[in-house]
């Protein structure tokens, strides 16, 4: 499974939701995620990548969209 | 060594409630409540400020302890809803508490003001004896200026929290603290003079998700303990979905984090504080017994504190 599919899963993990987002669709707006979801979404991102995400990382921009989301984890591996 | 003596509060009298937020904001009253677990909140009167929101509570405190405001060596005063940039409240309200040389400092810390001031004045206690530190908010002349973010709104409310520190007795020996700031972030959630209080919601959940939870286990790891190991958490009242994530993230049940926030709303600087005073009216320190207190806002600024019942 690629990256981005696998974050897909995770996304529809977090959202409880079968979700199907375009690349470049913000999670957020489109009601996919809310608010509190977000922090779960990371924390499924670092345990599934074996990445550790820093706090200073944590603008919510860079994890509105799938694209920003590989974009992201592409930066850090 | 310092000793949480004693809390104290005020809440205005007026009560808001969701049905009369949603119409003013323009949501239903249901939405307010699945979104924050606020049901209603508290306004000041129109005439009323920050410094007499503060006095009424700093009054309470003290005559449940039956301390004279004489007996004070300091007094610190946490605001972010302030009604002028300078002086800030607290140099009046010592001067209305009859104080006219004691020292009185503001925190102008939104949201975790009060549980800086109770870690300061832990450790300054021993230098100053009885300090009163006083968490005070009128949150309601901020998010009613237009533009109005609904969001932001119906989150807040009015109020003022109050703890006596001391340095020789109390109800609860006052363990250690663990405070941070980071201005990584320090707009996504600021005020500016006469405008609209600017909230990231979204970066301000994920940063508080994260950084609650790691200071209150670094405090308690130092300490030997774990979160199962503690009694009560006495933390900020955000919002009902963000102490609820708090308690997960820390392997604890929900009921161990006492709230208030259904009834009150966020008042900021003062939540912790009342919630403690509430807490301790109702149920109180047995000796042994261990509380955390939690605070997390603008800044960012975070951190905890531990504290053992003494008596």
């Amino acid at each position: 499974m690629g990256r981005r599919e696998t974050i897909i899963r995770i996304i529809r993990e977090v959202s409880k939701k079968n979700v199907n987002p375009d690349a470049d669709e913000s999670l957020f707006d489109s009601g996919m995620l809310d608010s509190f979801a977000l922090p779960d979404m990371v924390s499924a991102l670092e345990k599934e990548f074996s990445v550790t995400i820093p706090d200073s990382d944590l603008n919510p921009r860079k994890f509105d969209s799938i694209a920003r989301i590989d974009a992201y984890l592409e930066s850090r591996s | 060594m310092s000793f949480i003596r004693e809390f104290g509060s005020y809440l205005p009298a007026r009560v808001v409630g969701n049905e009369e937020m949603g119409a003013r904001v323009g949501c239903d009253a249901e939405w307010i409540m699945n979104v924050s677990g606020i049901e209603e909140r508290r306004f000041a009167a129109p005439e009323e400020t920050v410094v007499d929101l503060a006095l009424k509570a700093a009054e309470d405190c003290l005559q449940r302890a039956r301390c004279e405001p004489r007996e004070l060596g300091m007094v610190m005063v946490a605001s972010g809803s302030a009604e002028r940039q300078f002086p800030g409240p607290a140099c009046s309200v010592a001067n209305r508490l009859g104080l006219n040389s004691t020292p009185a400092i503001d925190l102008p810390m939104a949201s975790a003001g009060s549980l800086f001031g109770m870690s300061l004045a832990a450790r300054l206690a021993s230098a100053y004896g009885n300090i009163l530190v006083l968490g005070a908010e009128k949150m309601s002349s901020i998010i009613l200026r237009q533009p109005m973010e609904r969001g932001v709104a119906i989150l807040f409310g009015d109020g003022a929290g109050a703890c006596l520190v001391a340095s020789d007795k109390g109800m609860a020996r006052i363990i250690d603290s663990d405070i941070h700031t980071d201005g990584t972030f320090a707009e996504d959630l600021r005020l500016e003079d006469g405008k609209p209080l600017e909230m990231n919601g979204r970066s301000v959940i994920l940063q508080a998700s994260r950084k609650i939870p790691r200071s209150i286990d670094d405090l308690l790891r130092k300490h030997g303990c774990e979160a199962k190991d503690i009694d009560v958490f006495l933390m900020h009242q955000a919002n009902q979905n963000l102490i609820s994530r708090v308690a997960q993230a820390l392997g604890v049940s929900d009921a161990r984090f006492y709230s208030n926030i259904r009834r009150f709303g966020n008042t900021s600087s003062a939540s912790m504080l009342i919630a403690a005073a509430e807490w301790a009216q109702q149920f109180g320190f047995t000796r042994g017994q261990t509380a955390c207190f939690a605070g997390f806002g603008a800044g960012f600024n975070w951190g905890a504190l531990l504290a053992q019942g003494a008596v």
